[in-house]
């Protein structure tokens, strides 16, 4: 691993940095990222408090009935606990270096990094994390892993392997947080689901108004199996998440459901790179979003399908809601099919609460800035209806409930 | 004065994207009492109900409405509501996500009323007009049929416990049940609660349901006669034209460019 590691340091300098002109990077704010105002975690840090961050109200207790639970900050591992039940099926949960066979399945997921930030991931994370299910094994509750980052001027590294095995099923829960800091935190998962194996997987993205994040993640999904990825992107001030999933088997299938809620000067910007590469195969995307004040997202999807991949279906549909003159939001769903054999579909919408919906919910007596927010709380009921525990639906529905009574607050001021 | 129970509309005049629809519209409708408005197509009907209500498309011009006393276009369209008035639409919007139970519990809440009595007024009055309690915690009024959703317009107006109904073409899109049992519940509400009631309407089938006290046939923005119920049996019998003579035919200008009509498909009746 150190070698691996040292590799990549002697190859940084090779690496180009990301340029606003490049497709995958259009529309982002990358050209003001000044990375030199970072610093890599060189050491464990002590003394942060993370309790707070796993939940403690009796609805959003993400630890209760945990099959494990991972806390990291800055990238380093502070704790894992695995319960029993979990133990005694041979789920291991731990960093890769302490697992057997751990450093070599680390980048059999992803074996090149696609950008500046998968390098330097692969040059700077200090201990990647590993979940590793058994094949035929059902893990009853999530793997919750809190991602925080505490630290003032901290480039963190967080890194995390699933595997979940033949026939296995897991849900594994990410939460990110951080500190009121100035930090860059740039989370990579690598996961493989493999034959006819069920992986959850969700992120809860609430970092501070100061920190950047540059996300990837890479899922190969194996031969009549699927995965369920959710996001809901919250926090931060620019906040990237890339996806590529890749549909590698017959009949694997591929759902992604994200909700994200931008307000003040933030940016939220998704990628997704979904490749059907096996006949049968199923994916389904649905992103809905809200931008308020000047904030701005990002939905840039790419469904490719493979000759051989006949009898797709792939579905992509991106939701914004403009809340106000300022905020804005860029759609940009792309299919690039390669064979006649497939049903695809992708829609995508920028606009502001619907005038109908809102004369109707008023004309029943209801004011209209609690009628906006029964419509946005509508919009984003089905996405957290989609979250993979209920505890992560409420979750969501309290940070977006948070974000309108903010929306409510501002527009009451205005008036 | 200001005691006075009436819904009075006097004069009003509105105008859509700038012509004139209503040109003039004289009204009164005391609690108890139902008062049916009928015309041609075109001849102004919806423009009145979605104006009365404060639809932002719509521009009045000239002429007032008070509600019990009070000045109705002094009030954002919620107020109104809260001030006792209701508008049974055509055609209901479907509002994914939200729930009847979350839109009445809000309504409840801005109007000072006990939030939490608000499921089992729902309940009660989803037993008085047959709706099936499943259907009260769908999304408002997604994947329901013509008839369901105008059910559920009836439920609302018993829940929220209005003083002037306003019923926009009801009778359209719905099967003889419905219109039974959504009439009948209107009828109850007029003599329990003294619930006035203004049913605009293009056909004189809502009438053999929903008794009216009075009658008024609107063409070209005005009303041209007014009656008792013998004038729906005059109006069936000879129709628009026969009791209208050429006001029963529209002014092309006001047959266009109405921002309610978009969308709404064809009238099952037409």
């Amino acid at each position: 691993m150190r070698a691996r590691r040292a590799a990549a340091v002697a190859g940084l300098g090779d690496v180009a940095h990301p340029d606003a002109g490049e497709e995958v990077w259009r529309y982002s704010r990358i050209d003001e990222l000044d990375l030199e105002s970072y610093l890599p975690s060189s050491q464990r840090p002590t003394g942060a408090s993370l309790g707070a961050s796993l939940g403690d109200s009796p609805g959003d207790s993400l630890g209760a009935g945990a099959a494990a639970t991972v806390v990291l900050c800055d990238g380093w591992i502070q704790s894992v606990q695995v319960s029993e039940a979990a133990t005694e099926a041979g789920v291991l949960v731990g960093t890769v270096a302490d697992l057997e066979g751990g450093p070599e399945i680390l980048g059999a997921v992803l074996e090149a990094p696609v950008d500046l930030f998968g390098h330097l991931n692969r040059a700077f994370c200090p201990e990647p994390l590993a979940v590793l299910v058994p094949d035929g094994i059902r893990l009853d509750g999530p793997v919750v892993i809190v991602s925080h980052v505490a630290t003032e001027g901290v480039a963190a590294f967080p890194r995390l392997l699933v595997r979940c095995g033949i026939d296995a099923e897991a849900t594994v829960v990410e939460v990110q947080t951080s500190d009121d800091v100035g930090a860059m935190v740039t989370p990579v998962l690598e996961a493989i689901v493999g034959r006819a194996g069920r992986l959850r997987h969700a992120v809860l993205q609430e970092l501070g108004q100061r920190v950047w994040q540059m996300a990837h993640q890479e899922v190969h999904v194996g031969q009549e199996a699927s995965v369920e990825l959710f996001h809901a992107g919250l926090g931060g001030d620019y906040a990237r998440t890339r996806t590529d999933c890749r549909l590698l088997g017959r009949g694997a299938g591929c759902h992604i459901t994200a909700a994200y809620f931008g307000d003040g000067s933030q940016a939220l910007d998704y990628r997704t790179f979904l490749d059907h590469a096996a006949p049968d195969t199923v994916s389904e995307l649905l992103f809905k979003g809200a931008v308020d004040d000047a904030s701005r997202s990002v939905y840039s999807g790419l469904i490719r399908v493979r000759p051989e991949a006949v009898r797709t279906r792939a579905n992509q549909t991106n939701r914004n809601i403009k809340l106000s003159p300022d905020a804005w939001a860029e759609s940009v769903p792309n299919l690039e099919i390669e064979t006649d054999d497939v049903m695809c579909s992708h829609a995508s919408t920028v606009s502001p609460v619907d005038a109908d919906q809102r004369f109707y919910l008023e004309s029943r007596g209801v004011p209209t800035d609690v009628a906006e927010r029964l419509l946005l709380e509508g919009f984003f009921a089905e996405v957290v209806e989609a979250a993979p525990v209920p505890a992560v639906g409420n979750r969501l529905h309290s940070g977006l409930r948070a974000k309108l009574d903010q929306h409510e607050a501002v527009g009451s001021d205005a008036a | 004065m200001q005691d006075e129970r009436v819904l009075k509309i006097e004069g009003l005049r509105a105008s859509v994207a700038g012509s004139e629809i209503l040109k003039g519209i004289n009204l009164e409708i005391r609690p108890g009492e139902v008062h049916a408005v009928m015309g041609p197509n075109g001849s102004g009907k919806s423009t009145l109900s979605h104006v009365l209500m404060g639809h932002p498309g719509y521009e009045v011009t000239g002429g007032s409405v008070t509600l019990d006393g009070v000045d109705l276009f002094g009030l954002a369209p919620w107020e109104r509501a809260q001030a006792g008035l209701f508008l049974c639409l055509q055609h209901p919007t479907e509002v994914p996500g939200v729930s009847l139970e979350a839109l009445l519990t809000e309504a409840a809440r801005a109007g000072g009323r006990d939030p939490d009595a608000v499921r089992q007024a729902l309940v009660t009055e989803a037993g008085r007009l047959g709706i099936d309690e499943r259907l009260l915690d769908r999304s408002l009024n997604v994947d329901l049929s013509g008839g369901e959703k105008k059910r559920n317009e009836a439920l609302q107006l018993g829940v929220l416990g209005a003083r002037y109904a306003v019923l926009d073409e009801i009778d359209s899109g719905l099967d003889v049940d419905a219109l039974a049992t959504v009439s009948r519940r209107i009828q109850e509400a007029t003599e329990e609660d003294g619930l006035g009631v203004l049913a605009i309407t293009h056909f004189a089938r809502l009438l053999e349901v929903l008794e009216p006290d009075r009658i008024h046939v609107l063409s070209r923005g005005s009303i041209q006669v007014t009656g008792g119920p013998e004038l729906a049996e005059q109006l069936e019998a000879e129709g628009y034209v026969g009791v209208l003579g050429d006001a029963a035919t529209e002014e092309p200008e006001t047959l266009v460019g109405l921002p309610h009509a978009a969308g709404f498909g064809e009238d099952p009746f037409a």
